[in-house]
């Protein structure tokens, strides 16, 4: 997640005037965009594997069908018994892919709520306050902004011992900043707005102004934000594990932590880091597909 | 320099009113400089002037809705015996709305796109009347019907962009009418919409003032608007009101230069064809226009030596207000 995809995302949220009418539009025009549709139809795909994956894997991820088969120096690739093959312990790969849709999924939805539901505080605070309020936290979360992203997370999740809920906080806390400036940058703009003058002109209170009006015409940027965060915390939770900081038990499978285990049989089972490789982009590449159109399709200067 | 009037309790009284920008390491901005007028209920004030008069800023400093930070307010603003500009904050929200409503200039951006029209009406009674569910609803209804909006239990549910321009404009009247208040103040309410709907929603506005026996405040740079509506009318220049008559004493006789300009200005449809058109020389200036003599001098036909010299007072004359030092003469009237 870089300052940049923020900036691209706060000049996708101009849509201000016409909150209502825009989103409408924009689902009209989502549902007629192919490349859109692909990235549903991904995000579909990875949410079903995930939420059916014990019907859909043959076997269960721990279990190890193919003990007797593989040795150090024979892991057997895909087959018809074995769509993916094996992995090094003689374990099925296709339901430990499938599994590892369960904990991406999880760990990435987990992560992005919390981190969501940190920055937006934040930024309602920062954006219904001003003044000295918005000072300081905006302050703190330039801060926090100014530290790279994965470094933060790696030392939150070392900080927080090896778990999958270190993982998880960890993701969340390097999203904070980034909903927290989006919020409150649209909030400020939203502020100056005629339809807020004329709600304070008829003795409307701030909180029902800020909450009710201010609020809800703040949040298209807020949506494109969350589905693009999907992808780069499901990218960010391979990593960290990937990198040993996610769950310590190797029975959960995890895909980063799938790819890790494999490097020693890089060169002679290939497909060990292939298939879970592929699922992390592909999942990935759903979120950034419709995020990105969801995007476009919300910014009237993309209007066709 | 504010005329004094007889102690009688006009329902908005407005004294020496006086708005000024601050910026750090400029000078000031006196965007409203001195204003005094008066509302009577029933009564309809028309408040002229072209863009950069103060009308606007006059305005909003009366309902207490400019930004505290960089204005410095000054002045008195009675309203039913309280002055608005000292009252503490918690006490003019509950006026606002209730007392004193405020109808806008653009009806497209002064209601929440993304909130339906019913929301945005049953909020006010909410707040005001504290009214929920069904009776907060059916009081929305009939502040719809109020102001002729067709089907009213329909268009609670529709949102802003799905109403025609008149249609927006009438629902925020109905907003602002929603709790009968005292005094309604109309900030060029129809500047934003077509010729025909124009004279319906201005027909709508004497209509429901007729009817509910408010004060309206119409600010304008129509001179056709105040035509059709207001009994008095001020004309305001450079933050200052240049001349106060009643409607037919300022449209037979205007007596101030700029008045007269402004009557000069109107295109006439009667005008033999290619007969020019008679704009007011100049553009208006904004820095410190009222310092060193009459602020519409550099643009006035009628100048005369003291206009570069000192500012001329408003004085007042024969049921009217003027700040003249060579004022425009009758013309039955034989020069003094």
């Amino acid at each position: 997640m870089s300052l940049a995809q923020v900036e691209a995302t706060t000049e996708a949220a101009k849509v201000g005037e016409e909150g209502g009418s825009l989103r409408r539009d924009a689902w009209r025009r989502l549902r007629r965009d192919p490349v859109a549709l692909v990235g549903f139809g991904i995000i579909a795909l990875f949410v079903l594997v995930a939420i059916f994956a014990p019907w859909i894997a043959p076997y269960d991820p721990a279990d190890r069908p193919g003990a007797g088969i593989v040795t150090p120096t024979n892991i057997p690739g895909p087959s018809a018994e074995f769509w993916f093959g094996l992995d090094e312990l003689g374990r099925d790969e296709f339901s430990r892919v499938v599994f590892g849709a369960r904990t991406s999924l999880l760990v990435g939805v987990v992560a992005l709520l919390l981190g969501m539901a940190g920055g937006l505080l934040l930024g309602i605070l920062a954006g219904a306050f001003g003044g000295k309020v918005d000072t300081v936290i905006m302050r703190v979360v330039d801060v926090m902004l100014s530290i790279p992203g994965l470094l933060m997370a790696i030392a939150i999740a070392a900080l927080l011992g090896r778990s999958l809920l270190s993982v998880m906080i960890a993701i969340a806390v390097i999203n904070i900043p980034i909903f927290a400036r989006l919020l409150r940058g649209q909030m400020l703009a939203q502020r100056g707005s005629d339809y807020v003058l004329a709600a304070t002109s008829l003795g409307v209170r701030r909180r029902s102004i800020v909450l009710g009006h201010v609020l809800p015409n703040s949040m298209s940027p807020v949506i494109v934000q969350a589905t693009l965060t999907l992808a780069t915390a499901i990218i960010e939770a391979a990593g960290l594990s990937f990198l040993g900081l996610g769950s310590p038990d190797p029975r959960v499978p995890e895909w980063g932590l799938m790819l890790a285990n494999t490097q020693r049989y890089l060169a002679s089972a290939p497909h060990l880091a292939f298939f879970p490789g592929v699922a992390i982009v592909i999942a990935a590449l759903g979120f950034t597909l419709l995020g990105e159109r969801l995007r476009e399709a919300l910014d009237p200067k993309y209007r066709r | 320099m504010s005329v004094t009037e007889p102690a009688a309790d006009h329902l908005l009284d407005v004294r020496g009113l006086s708005v000024a920008f601050t910026r750090k390491g400029r000078r000031d901005v006196r965007a409203v400089d001195g204003v005094s007028f008066t509302v009577d209920a029933g009564q309809t004030m028309g408040l002229v002037g072209e863009s950069g008069s103060g009308k606007s800023v006059t305005s909003l400093a009366v309902m207490g809705l400019l930004p505290k930070r960089g204005v410095r307010v000054g002045g008195e603003v009675h309203f039913d015996g309280d002055d608005l500009l000292t009252l503490p904050p918690e006490r003019m929200r509950d006026i606002r709305g209730r007392d004193i409503a405020m109808v806008f200039q653009d009806p497209m951006s002064s209601l929440n796109p993304v909130v339906p029209i019913g929301i945005q009406v049953t909020e006010v009674l909410h707040r005001h009347q504290d009214l929920r569910g069904d009776a907060a609803r059916t009081a929305a209804t009939e502040s719809l019907a109020r102001v002729g909006i067709p089907d009213p239990t329909r268009r609670l549910k529709e949102y802003p962009h799905q109403l025609s321009g008149g249609m927006r404009q009438r629902a925020l009247i109905a907003m602002a009418l929603a709790c009968r208040p005292r005094l309604l103040i109309a900030d060029e309410p129809t500047t934003a919409l077509d010729v025909t709907i124009q004279a319906q929603i201005l027909e709508l506005l004497k209509e429901l003032v007729r009817d509910s026996g408010a004060a309206l405040v119409m600010i304008t740079h129509d001179l056709g608007v105040i035509a059709g509506l207001c009994d008095t009318v001020h004309v305001m220049y450079g933050g200052r009101v240049v001349e106060s008559a009643g409607r037919r004493e300022l449209f037979a006789e205007p007596r101030h230069p700029y008045t007269g300009g402004l009557l000069a200005s109107v295109p006439r449809l009667d005008a033999p064809r290619g007969a020019p058109l008679h704009p007011i020389p100049g553009s208006p200036t904004d820095l410190l226009p009222w310092s060193e003599g009459c602020a519409f001098a550099p643009r006035c036909p009628n100048r005369v030596e003291p206009c570069t010299e000192s500012p001329p007072a408003l004085e007042s004359a024969g049921g009217r207000e003027l700040r003249c030092y060579n004022p425009l003469v009758a013309a039955e009237e034989v020069p003094a």
